[in-house]
């Protein structure tokens, strides 16, 4: 080309970035990549190599070693050996190291870009200018919350030893995600990249010798799903840490179920992008492309699914159509190159066969006619309309440069096709109107939302989803705080497993026992008690042994019943923290009124003293005291990214929670789960203690007079593993508390897959319900919300 | 009046020249800027974007061709003026245009742009050479005089020569948002341009909103406009990117309601290769390629040709080059 074509032309011509420096890096390690065990390089204890490549043009860039289990075993000691001088060091110590991490990043920035553009296919711009210097920025916050751990969490200490697993859309900025919380809260990590990408985590481990970390405390151990598996079910790592897919997450969630092991899950997602007639269009149409359009649409908060109001569907849509023809798709290596390569050939088979059976179900494809390269593993941006939403596309996560087209007439129709997904993770909302954008934003069942902007991430910023997109937050004191627990627990642990329960007679009741106290109680649902399902009921023995009363012997449906009731009070969570606060105040205050009645029930059922039954219920009082008060104060937090802009980090309710109690202090336990759940905003299934339900059914009429409205407590007596199996498998239940058995535990963590809700067992220890310090406080608060990050970005004036 | 060269253009394709429409509110209430979402769209093309090797002297060329060579100062002399007009006549040193194999183009300037007492000098130091002269006008740069010797100004600079008006609004008319008062005004313009070149400057850094940008370009080029032009030069804040973006946002939607195609030019502060690329690269990205020449956009510079020139000559030598070596505006 001569100049004067190109003037007459005016096109763009190569502009490729230079390969090189790291092209000699990848020479160096020619014969093979080790482990980073213990500050050192280490041979696999089974010699195997894999392949990375090149999705752009199929160069294999270098051999990965597979770790097997000796392997994993061995960074998980070094790890757990590195525990206590990373202590010792201190929080200052231990921020001086991230700095180092985030001035090294920096320095090595451009080879880092230019080595994760070679491994992943994404276009060096992306990795020039958003995966490195957030990686930078993360390490930055996270040296700032090392230094002020010790001052501002003093209550709190590391976990141990952390197993993170990453996936291959976001490798080395994933590692930051991972590394920089887990180290400035004081653990010690072992890592492990996605086979396709593992390049760049490696790259980092030298910076990690370069800006001395003491050995043990960063390992990175490479690997397929197999090696993933292995450090998952490491009987020694305390908590593991995965991104990637959903099902994945799942299979993870029931490997670890019962092992006590904390468990964080950043998921997979199919989020909206709505678009209101009253929104910037063009605005709007950027907003599309680094939405569905950056890094190949492989981003797990991707939004896949536009939806667009009618009254400017066409004009939208003609829009984005014409934007598409811009973009460029090619070398990622090319500087002036919108889309890359996909990252491996099995996901771009997987992107066309989901849009083939998307169109074979009716949806409409467009593609631009700009080029896509033939060789390589390329896809070209697409756009699907007329899905509607029973089509694969509406509802399966592609993680692809796939766009599904939507149209709504109403805020309230935008919002239920919002919802109308398994996913939660993040939602875009476009509309110049900042009042009706304000109101939209807690109605999304998702982790972030982005009003007039999108795909934008900051560490100052929880990230994270809710539903099928997995729980835990990265990013912000919401993610810091994941690595984290009260020193309290400790203390928890170490108390004894729960006595086992008294003997429920299953006989039934045949009038026998003089004098029998004829009392029949029913089951709570929707506010009006009902008799169980299966017409059965349950005889509950005094201390002495006799016939106390009956209870309803709930069975599934009981709970699927009280499960539709608890759908139907959603306006709940809608009612103001003051309202809510004043109904638990009422609830204490009837209590009170009741004091001497109930006290003496737990005399007559549990054999305690007098004294002790009389202390259980001011404990109780008090303790609804204490979630009232904190109802209308356990507020968010404003976050700073660095935009013109804020973001609101919302205590959101998880929605329906199932609380299944113990044998022990059975009113204080009952109350102590209850107040902090229905205070926070969530609305309750409670499946009582086994051994003195009666306290609990006695209930019913103080939340009768109390007007806490129907459904927001329902009560279901019966069986209680049984039942706690039900709620766990319910796919409508949101979060489940359990305090029972270990083997309860495990069993409730292992049901509660299929829906991802969030679970809070005890592992089968005790709790002092009497004690305020374990037996209230923020953690409950914590179980019992989910954190919503809100980007608001600002200005109009120049 | 003999037809322009704009207008040459735009009829060689077979398009019409913006005549303007009826004043439509709908058009100026459909308008929502987000200005966030503008500043990122504005921020990241320039790094969406790169120009390399013999794509860089061609894109820099074009820019070349697109420039308006300013002056409007107090300070103007015949002299000067005449310097400027051989330097827009012949822009770059000729030994660097016949080492690029460019002489064919005829490279000059889009236009000379000056006061209306410096027009005659102007046309008379330009005769021969095919460029358009270009006078700033209706009480330049602040538009506070009468309405009458607005319009006389332009009758004047038209009479001396001018094939190019370069008018400015009443701000007044945007800041109350008297959005048909501002029609009537330009279209009194329009009409007292005849078929002179008519360029608008809504004068972007005292609109206050980008809201405001986008609604006076809409409101300009229903009454006729034949370019945009962001800025004065004399405003505390000139030309950028994201009023660039706006208004090259507004023409794509004024084309799209009436199919006609207005002009545009930012002017003031762009004073280096690397921003006259981003501008290009700004219209080929939102306007497209029928855009990207001198009969549809234009810079108002007058230290950009400068930094071009040396970029230029790096291209060649590969060493950097000095300022004094090349012909001085």
């Amino acid at each position: 080309m001569n100049v004067i074509e190109a003037f007459k032309n005016m096109s763009y011509g190569p502009a490729p970035e230079n390969s090189d420096l790291v092209m000699e890096w990848l020479e160096s390690h020619k014969k093979g990549f080790s482990l980073y065990i213990n500050g050192e390089w280490v041979k696999p204890a089974k010699t195997q190599f894999f392949k990375s490549i090149n999705p752009a043009n199929g160069q294999v860039l270098g051999k990965v070693s597979q770790a097997g289990e000796k392997d994993i075993d061995k960074a998980v000691k070094a790890a757990r050996n590195a525990l206590p001088l990373w202590a010792k060091i201190g929080g200052h110590g231990r921020a001086r190291c991230l700095y180092s991490l985030a001035r090294l990043t920096q320095k090595h920035a451009r080879k880092l870009a230019v080595l994760e553009t070679l491994d992943n296919g994404k276009p060096i711009r992306e990795t020039r200018d958003i995966d490195i210097p957030t990686v930078a920025r993360h390490y930055y916050y996270h040296a700032g919350w090392a230094q002020l751990l010790e001052s501002e969490l003093p209550d709190h200490e590391a976990l141990g030893v952390i197993g993170q697993i990453i996936p291959w859309n976001f490798p080395l900025l994933m590692t930051a995600w991972k590394i920089a919380p887990a180290l400035a809260a004081g653990n010690c990590v072992v890592l492990k990249p996605a086979e396709f990408t593992s390049l760049s985590a490696l790259m980092f481990a030298e910076i990690c010798t370069e800006a001395g970390i003491p050995p043990g405390v960063i390992n990175i151990v490479t690997g397929d799903g197999d090696t993933g598996s292995k450090l998952v079910s490491h009987p020694d790592v305390n908590k593991i840490a995965f991104t990637g897919s959903t099902d994945v997450g799942k299979i993870i969630k029931q490997q670890t179920a019962g092992t006590g092991k904390k468990l964080t899950l950043e998921l997979g997602g199919k989020s909206p992008f709505i678009v209101f007639s009253d929104a910037d269009l063009d605005s709007a149409v950027e907003g599309v492309v680094d939405a569905i359009w950056f890094n190949q649409g492989q981003v797990c908060c991707a939004g896949s699914r536009l939806l667009v109001q009618e009254a400017v569907s066409e004009q939208f849509i003609a829009k984005i159509k014409s934007r598409m023809e811009t973009l460029r798709v090619g070398d990622p290596l090319d500087k002036s190159v919108d889309i890359g390569a996909i990252v491996d050939q099995s996901q771009r088979d997987r992107i066309e066969s989901l849009v083939n059976q998307g169109v074979s179900e009716g949806a409409v494809l467009w593609q631009p006619s700009t080029p896509c390269p033939t060789s390589g593993c390329f896809y070209p941006p697409t756009l699907l309309t007329q899905v509607e939403t029973s089509n694969i596309v509406a509802s399966t996560e592609i993680f692809g440069p796939v766009l599904s087209v939507m149209t709504f007439r109403t805020q309230k129709e935008a919002i239920a096709l919002a919802n109308n997904t398994r996913y939660g993770l993040a939602a875009s909302i476009w509309s110049e109107n900042i009042s009706r954008a304000l109101d939209i934003a807690p109605q999304i069942k998702a982790g972030i939302i982005w009003i007039n902007t999108t795909n934008q991430f900051d560490a100052a910023c929880g990230f994270g989803g809710y539903k099928e997109s997995g729980f835990g937050r990265e990013g912000g004191i919401e993610g810091l705080l994941e690595y984290l627990k009260p020193k309290q627990n400790k203390a928890l642990e170490k108390a004894l497993i729960l006595p086992t329960a008294k003997t429920i007679t299953k006989k039934p009741k045949d009038g026998g026992d003089f004098p029998s106290i004829n009392q029949t109680a029913k089951l709570y649902i929707g506010g009006k008690q009902c008799r169980p399902d299966g017409g059965n009921s349950l005889s509950i023995l005094n201390a002495n042994g006799a016939v106390a009363g009956l209870v309803g012997d709930g069975n599934r449906k009981d709970i699927r019943n009280a499960v539709e009731a608890a759908v139907k009070a959603e306006s709940w969570g809608k009612a103001t923290a003051h309202n809510r606060a004043q109904i638990l105040y009422y609830i204490a205050e009837n209590l009170s009124y009741r004091s001497e009645e109930f006290s003496e029930r737990l005399c007559e059922l549990t054999g305690q003293t007098k004294k002790q039954s009389q202390t259980e219920v001011e404990d109780s009082i008090e303790r609804l005291f204490f979630y009232a008060a904190w109802a209308d104060k356990y507020d968010g937090a404003v976050h700073q990214p660095p935009i013109k802009g804020v973001t609101l980090a919302m205590n959101e309710a998880i929605g329906i929670v199932g609380i299944v109690c113990p044998d022990s202090n059975p009113l204080l336990s009952f109350i102590s789960m209850l107040a902090p759940v229905i205070a926070m905003g969530n609305r309750a299934i409670i499946i009582p203690s086994p051994a003195y339900p009666l306290v609990i059914t006695d209930f019913y009429q103080i939340l009768e007079t109390s007007d806490v409205p129907a459904g927001v407590v329902n009560i279901v007596t019966g069986e209680k593993d049984g039942l706690a199996k039900v709620l766990a498998d319910h796919n409508q239940v949101d979060g489940l508390w359990y305090h029972g058995s270990s083997i309860g535990s495990q069993m409730i963590e292992a049901a509660s897959t299929g829906n991802l809700k969030r679970t809070w067992v005890n592992h089968g220890f005790a709790r002092n319900w009497s004690s305020n310090s374990e037996g209230q406080g923020k953690e409950f608060l914590q179980q019992a919300t989910q954190v919503k990050n809100i980007w608001i970005p600002y200005g109009d004036s120049i | 009046m003999k037809a322009k060269k704009t207008k040459t253009a735009l009829k060689a394709a077979n398009e019409p020249y913006n005549p303007g429409t009826d004043f439509n509110p709908d058009w100026i209430s459909e308008i929502k800027i987000n200005q966030s979402g503008v500043e990122r769209r504005a921020g990241t093309l320039k790094n969406r974007r790169s120009l390399k090797k013999e794509w860089q002297a061609a894109w820099l060329l074009k820019a070349i061709s697109c420039i308006d060579l300013t002056s409007l100062s107090g300070e103007d002399t015949p002299g000067r003026i005449k310097r400027l007009c051989a330097k827009a006549a012949s822009p770059v040193r000729n030994d660097i245009i016949e080492d690029l194999g460019v002489s064919s183009l005829k490279l000059t300037t889009g236009a000379v742009c000056v006061y209306h007492v410096m027009v005659e000098t102007a046309v008379e130091a330009l005769k021969g050479t095919g460029i358009p002269v270009a006078a700033v006008s209706t009480g330049f740069p602040a538009c506070m005089a009468p309405l009458e010797t607005r319009l006389r100004e332009i009758e004047l600079s038209i009479a001396a020569g001018a094939e190019e008006i370069d008018i400015v609004i009443s701000r007044r008319n945007v800041l109350c948002e008297d959005w048909p008062a501002l029609y009537e005004e330009i279209q009194a313009y329009r009409s007292a341009c005849g078929d002179a070149h008519m360029k608008t400057i809504i004068s972007t850094g005292e609109l206050a909103t980008l809201n405001n940008v986008a609604k006076a370009s809409m409101v300009c080029m229903m009454a006729g406009a034949d370019f945009i032009k962001t800025s004065t030069g004399m405003e505390s804040s000139n030309a950028n990117l994201q009023v660039s973006l706006v208004m090259m946002r507004a023409i794509r939607r004024y084309n799209e309601l009436t199919a006609y195609r207005v002009g545009f030019k930012p002017a003031g502060g762009i004073s280096t290769a690397k921003d006259a690329i981003q501008y290009l690269v700004m219209i080929k990205e939102e306007l497209g390629d029928s855009w990207l020449n001198p009969e549809m956009f234009r810079f108002g510079a007058s230290s950009l040709l400068g930094d071009i020139e040396r970029q230029l000559e790096h291209h060649l030598t590969s060493c950097y080059s000095a300022s004094h070596r090349h012909a001085l505006v």
